[in-house]
């Protein structure tokens, strides 16, 4: 069924949300991928503060391409998001509650969202362009030079995406 | 001998490199259009809808279909009549590249070294293939590959005994693995035959055949086995999105070629719903 959800995320919300649901995001989520993965576990064995905040928030699996003059963003859609699996659960320990991606996720990330009561989200892969039309604001936040890769802040509006694990571990693949 | 300047070589790269990634070629489009008519999951009938509504968008407002606007892989034969002039012909192509990507708003995807990983900030090198044909034209083809799909990507070296049973479960077992993490409904180029690295290539150029064109098939068992392993992976229910139904290939293309008395050689290259490729002669 349809669901509306705004970020930050609240843990009664997370509840509801099962498997196979279709969802609409509103607020703000941010992105970081496979660079940016690398760079905040690094910053977290050096005892770094990261730079975002986790605790409620979603991480979208992103790198998009660039905005041509007037756009807010280029194409948008999500990446593979098993390459992330190795520092997920890490961070999800540290609050994060929701992701976006597409694909499979390992036992390790399904076992710290049930521990921890998150949800990964897929969106529809290769939807770039259409997906691109959701997101009203976008702007560079950390490791700008990782380019593509860079961390960014998107204000999302009405994002669609469909919960694959819900917080009781359901898994739609 | 017929000249030609290798700034039209570049002019035609970079323009290809921004069609193909703003614009899916027509052969796809009507595989997209078949399959939602073809599909029966409700869900997977509403996700196909959506990859419609994305190339519409993409097409009218001249954006990337995808954001992985690929690693690009071009297939160039030169005529052997043809004489390049007015510069070095692998400079020619990687600029037409990196001004394609620069000008039409691509991502660039690409790092120096699979190691060090640095960003070359403009999606060179392509990646090349050269052949050297009869006549005095040459054709280029443009490939720009999403790596979603590559990761998922396979080779076996079979042996003879596997046969052709082999080659459907080295297959079946490709497209299982690959799910949802190669964004279906996928295009499946395979290669058999060769050895290593030749099959491996064989495969990637089953990917760019354009499927509104007949294909003269060496042998008749090769569309027999595109026809069945087609019928046997939408038969496995990934669907599209991964998420159930019975589109998850568009199609099985196969490629084959001579092969050693000790081998059986099977590449499986996955791509996903956004098969890109665009020829222009020259």
């Amino acid at each position: 069924m349809d669901k509306y959800i705004h970020t930050p995320l609240k843990e009664e919300e997370i509840a509801e949300l099962k498997a196979g649901d279709f969802v609409f995001i509103t607020g703000t989520i941010y992105t970081a991928r496979d660079a940016a993965h690398k760079r905040m576990y690094e910053a977290l064995r050096k005892k770094e503060e990261l730079p975002i905040e986790l605790k409620n928030n979603i991480i979208y699996y992103m790198g998009p391409s660039p905005a041509k003059e007037g756009q807010v963003i280029g194409s948008a859609g999500p990446t593979t998001s098993s390459r992330m699996d190795k520092y997920t659960p890490e961070l999800i320990d540290l609050g994060l509650k929701g992701m976006i991606g597409k694909g499979r996720r390992s036992d390790q990330v399904r076992e710290a969202i049930i521990k921890r009561k998150a949800v990964y989200f897929a969106a529809i892969g290769g939807a770039g362009a259409l997906l691109s039309k959701c997101i009203i604001s976008s702007q560079v936040i950390a490791y700008e030079d990782l380019g593509t890769e860079a961390i960014r802040k998107l204000e999302v509006k009405n994002f669609p995406v469909i919960v694959v694990i819900d917080s009781e571990g359901n898994n739609l693949y | 001998m017929r000249e030609v300047d290798i700034s039209e070589i570049t002019k035609e790269i970079k323009e290809m490199c921004i069609q193909a990634n703003y614009v899916l070629s027509s052969d796809m489009q009507t595989k997209l259009e078949d399959a939602v008519q073809k599909e029966e999951s409700s869900l997977g009938i509403k996700i196909l809808k959506q990859l419609e509504e994305n190339l519409k968008i993409a097409e009218s407002e001249q954006i990337p279909i995808c954001q992985d606007t690929g690693m690009t892989v071009i297939f160039i034969k030169i005529g052997q009549e043809v004489h390049i002039i007015n510069g070095d012909l692998e400079e020619g192509i990687q600029k037409g590249v990196r001004e394609g990507y620069q000008e039409g708003y691509l991502r660039k995807s690409v790092v120096n070294d699979p190691i060090l990983r640095e960003n070359t900030k403009d999606n060179t090198p392509a990646v090349i293939h050269y052949e050297i044909i009869k006549g005095d034209k040459i054709e280029i083809t443009v490939a720009p590959k999403g790596f979603g799909s590559e990761n998922m990507s396979r080779i076996f070296m079979l042996k003879p005994a596997d046969g052709i049973e082999g080659v459907k479960e080295a297959v079946l077992t490709s497209v299982r693995e690959a799910g949802p993490n190669a964004c279906p409904p996928m295009v499946i180029g395979v290669g058999i035959g060769g050895t290593f690295e030749k099959c491996a290539l064989l495969a990637k150029k089953a990917l760019t055949r354009d499927l509104n064109k007949s294909f003269s098939y060496p042998y008749p068992y090769i569309k027999e086995l595109e026809e069945e392993l087609l019928k046997k992976i939408n038969e496995l229910g990934i669907g599209p999105g991964g998420l159930g139904g019975t589109q998850t290939a568009f199609a099985v293309n196969i490629e084959t070629y001579p092969t050693h008395i000790a081998g059986l050689p099977v590449a499986v290259n996955i791509c996903c719903h956004v098969n890109r490729h665009i020829t222009r002669i020259i």
